[in-house]
């Protein structure tokens, strides 16, 4: 993680669409009068879903709305890592995990496939369509290496499976997410030897169990009137 | 009352303190960087970790650990020892050795724990972290490098000053302190985080590498730039005055002041009169004291006394007014008024013209109205005491004036005189509970009394105080906010015109009189008046531009002297430097005056004055006391004058907080400050 910024070069304004500013007024809606600055985060989702990544107008305008300081708007966006506070590809952006499992498991070719066909790390391709950048764990470990992009996760990379999907992605085809190995979710890569048996499925070794320190059950009484 | 035990000794404490609290209590001293009594508790220095039983077998943060009955608590303990030498290593980690050219170096809370606290030498050899400056306008310095994240200066903006402008971005080891995107920070109580600051982050920008703290010569004193007379301590060296800091004081300002009394000091050493000026064709000529007193002496000698006239100005001492009330009135003058503004104050009670609630009493209001006052602009000290009872919800409050931003919540019931007489039969939420307030207090600024009308004004709001009996028993809810430092000493003496006399207003009227003698007066449109003008002050400002004798006189930092702030409370400032090059103290111009005026003041020395002015005005003797500490009732109807109220709506008397005097007029940082500020206030209006 290094020193987050907002980029340098801003649109001269932002508005919230009115899908978005619909989905932005339900989070409002949510929250009690009084406390709507709890809507910051999806606030902040919703104008980074719209533009994809936050600007700073964004942050004006989202502080506005929640009537709080502009500096508290700014201290969320800068706090999680999550949102982006530069501009990112507009046909794929790649979150590559580098964290260990996946390093073990070669994120590093993976790294070395996204330097080639995109560039550098945290800058967006001359035709503005890819950029990438390294992520702590996103806790898909079992399908180590993988990545997100976009809003899915691609698991079980290869270079050349990876390399497929930007290919894919550069042609305006819309790759399947997932484990590129042909495995369902996370279940063992090889031949399955553990929990075989059916009848772990079928709940006929469930046992009755007595949970201990429940509360009594409060003995049946006429209800009583509400208050 | 618990009890709880800190290091073996017993200590009764009240429910709810917190350990830090209770082992202070018991005379230890806990070392802390993020906690501060009048700030919300933060926690995240952890300087202050403490070992208790029973409780978990590691150390606890005291400061945000409530204390409980029957805990034993332990300072000394090796856990105590290591865990504090740890977290002194933790935040030196990162922070520079650059203490020899730090300003804070001396005063510093981390150099002197580190001493205290923590190891003699560091086992991190890593590079550390470099953090870039950040803008945050004239008075603040950054250096964040510094910084050890306490986020104290955070809290202080948003809690207490009330303008949230200072945040903590990022997180992790990235975490900056920072304003959005280096905008100015612009509340008026900006620099208290510079005091705030534990370390040399946020430093003095004007003051920076101006001198090292024990090089100076510390002098505790009164501040003069509002009414409400904040404890200061003026730190000076030779004879310049560097820097003001706030003293701590419950009754007046607790620990903060604002920006203009900390700052304008830079204005003491600009624009001075320094020698005598006698006008000769035209042109001011420098000249001696002896020419200068002839000067005066000749024309006031041919001039009646029915046309001459005195106009006090607004940072003036008790002293200075009293010996000049003493003067003139021996030579028959009736024409006196320390009211610049023509503020309809000074018949009456004494309780009329004061801040009866009293300044900390203030926090026991359950409802206040506001009539005619901008608090955040003319005693913004004052401001953000309603604003911590906002805060904590013990207080409601109602505006008549202006509708601006003051940092709390308030209902806006109109903005001129109709409301004020109309609120007694006006129907709505704040009236109701205005009417059922246990210590309803009403807060009569200049805004509402500084005008033509301001007499009718007065009696409405007195009428108004009487429907809803503010003045009660054991409570007196009667508040009149000043804005100048001298005027309540002013109406106390009653420098104001006697049986016939001329007001100011009518003073400056051409022709009205012969002679105007200026004490200081640089408010009023002295430029007006066609009479032969005498200035005693300070600076070459509005009053010395038309002037035609100028007696150079002491700045308050330059003289002991009595001020007596809205209250009633009568604080001793005292001298810190002297005055510049042939200025004098301003009671003994005038007594040097009344010698070549064949009416010579009976008292030879400031003793002696006093002792005068303490027999004359037994009020002044009270050094330190606030009447309204004393609830008294007082006749409400004797307030205020006849006339018809126009419904022109009340507009405060400050229209450029850092502008208010000569002081703060020569003042090169009170310049910057307002040039920001009206910058900001153009941004905001786009």
């Amino acid at each position: 993680m290094s020193v987050r910024r907002l980029a340098k070069e801003q649109p001269a304004s932002f508005a919230f669409s009115a899908e978005s500013q619909a989905k932005a007024d339900w989070w409002k809606a949510k929250y009690p009068a009084a406390r709507k600055q709890s809507a910051v985060i999806p606030m902040l989702w919703l104008a980074q879903k719209q533009e994809g990544w936050v600007q700073e107008p964004a942050i004006q305008e989202i502080a506005r709305q929640l009537e709080m300081p502009v500096i508290r708007v700014l201290e969320v966006a800068t706090f999680y890592v999550m949102f982006q506070l530069a501009p990112v590809g507009k046909t794929a952006f790649v979150q590559l995990c580098g964290t260990t499992p996946c390093q073990l498991r070669g994120a590093l070719d993976l790294r070395s496939v996204l330097e080639k066909k995109i560039g550098p790390a945290h800058s967006v391709s001359a035709d503005g369509k890819f950029s990438w950048e390294e992520v702590e764990c996103l806790g898909a470990c079992c399908n180590a290496p993988m990545a997100a992009i976009n809003d899915y996760y691609y698991e079980d990379l290869t270079p050349e499976s990876l390399a497929q999907i930007l290919d894919d992605f550069a042609a305006g085809k819309a790759p399947q997410p997932g484990s590129y190995e042909g495995r369902k979710s996370s279940e063992p890569k090889d031949k399955i030897q553990t929990l075989t048996d059916p009848k772990l499925y079928d709940g006929s070794a469930a046992k009755k169990i007595k949970i201990p320190n429940l509360p009594e059950k409060p003995k049946k009484t006429k209800a009583e009137p509400a208050a | 009352m618990a009890i709880a035990k800190v290091n073996g000794v017993e200590v009764e404490f009240e429910p709810g303190m917190t350990v830090l609290q209770v082992a202070e209590l018991a005379g230890e001293e806990i070392p802390r960087f993020c906690y501060h009594e009048r700030l919300s508790i933060a926690g995240n220095c952890r300087m202050c970790l403490v070992e208790v039983k029973p409780g978990p077998p590691k150390p606890q943060a005291s400061c945000a650990l409530p204390a409980a009955e029957g805990q034993e608590i332990f300072t000394k303990t090796p856990m105590v020892k290591k865990a504090r030498e740890g977290v002194m290593e933790f935040l030196l980690i990162n922070h520079p050795l650059d203490c020899p050219i730090c300003d804070q170096g001396g005063e510093c809370d981390l150099q002197d724990q580190a001493v205290g606290y923590g190891r003699d030498d560091s086992r991190y050899d890593e590079n550390k972290r470099a953090v870039e400056e950040k803008a945050m306008g004239p008075l603040i310095k950054t250096v964040m490098t510094r910084c050890i994240q306490c986020t104290r200066c955070v809290r202080f903006i948003t809690e207490v000053a009330g303008s949230p402008e200072i945040g903590l971005i990022s997180r992790g080891e990235d975490v900056e302190i920072t304003t959005y995107l280096g905008a100015a920070v612009t509340s008026e109580l900006s620099a208290n985080v510079i005091d705030l600051c534990p370390v040399g982050a946020l430093t003095s920008k004007p003051y920076a590498f101006e001198a090292r703290p024990w090089e100076l010569k510390k002098t505790e004193s009164i501040d003069v730039m509002d009414a409400l007379g904040s404890s200061i301590r003026v730190d000076g060296r030779a004879n310049a005055v560097l820097r003001v800091l706030p003293r701590i004081n419950e009754e007046v300002n607790e620990e903060w002041i604002s920006d203009k009394t900390r700052y304008a000091v830079d204005g003491l050493q600009r624009q001075r009169l320094d020698r005598p000026y006698v006008r000769v064709d035209g042109k001011l000529k420098p000249a001696t004291w002896a020419e200068a007193f002839a000067a005066v002496s000749a024309k006031i000698k041919a001039t009646a006394p029915e046309r001459i006239g005195v106009i006090a100005g607004d940072l003036q001492d008790a002293e200075s007014l009293k010996a000049t009330k003493d003067l003139f009135t021996a030579l028959g003058v009736k024409n006196l008024d320390a009211r610049q503004d023509g503020a309809a104050l000074g018949q009456g009670p004494r309780e009329s013209w004061l801040f009866n609630s009293t300044i900390a009493g203030i926090e026991d209001a359950d409802v206040v109205l506001f009539v005619g006052s901008n608090p955040r602009l003319e005693a913004p000290v004052l401001n953000a005491r309603f604003r911590k009872q906002w805060l904590a919800g013990k207080t409601r409050f109602g505006v008549i004036g202006e509708q601006v931003d003051l940092t709390f919540g308030y209902d806006y019931l109109g903005a001129g005189a109709k409301t004020l007489s109309g609120l007694a039969k006006a129907k709505n939420d704040f009236v109701a509970a205005f009417e059922a307030a246990e210590r309803p207090a009403i807060i009569i600024g200049q805004g509402a009394l500084a005008r033509a009308d301001g007499a009718a004004v007065l009696k409405a709001a007195a009428g108004l105080a009487k429907t809803f009996n503010v003045v009660r028993e054991g409570w007196n809810g009667w508040n009149v906010l000043h804005t100048a430092a001298a005027r309540v000493a002013g109406l106390d003496l009653g420098f104001v015109p006697a049986e016939g006399g001329l007001s100011t207003g009518d003073m400056l009227k051409p022709g009205a009189l012969d002679v105007l003698f200026l004490l200081g007066a640089d408010e009023c449109e002295s430029a007006a008046s066609d009479a032969f003008k005498i200035y005693l002050g300070t600076h070459g400002d509005a009053g010395a531009h038309k002037a035609d004798v100028i007696l150079p006189g002491a700045a308050y930092t330059e003289k002991n002297g009595l001020y007596v702030n809205t209250e009633g409370r009568v604080q001793m400032g005292k001298r810190a430097v002297f005055p510049k090059g042939e200025a004098k103290e301003d009671w003994s111009i005038l007594r040097a005056l009344s010698e070549t005026l064949g009416h010579k003041l009976p008292y030879d020395s400031l003793d002696q004055l006093r002792a005068k002015l303490f027999a004359d005005h037994p009020t002044f003797g009270q050094i330190d006391f606030a009447p309204g500490s004393v609830p008294t009732v007082f006749d409400l109807a004797a307030v205020g004058g006849e006339g018809e109220a126009t419904d022109a709506p009340f507009e405060s008397p400050v229209k450029a907080f850092h502008l208010t005097n000569p002081i703060a007029r020569a003042s090169v940082t009170m310049a910057e400050c307002a040039a920001n500020v009206s910058a900001a206030s153009k941004i905001a209006a786009e």
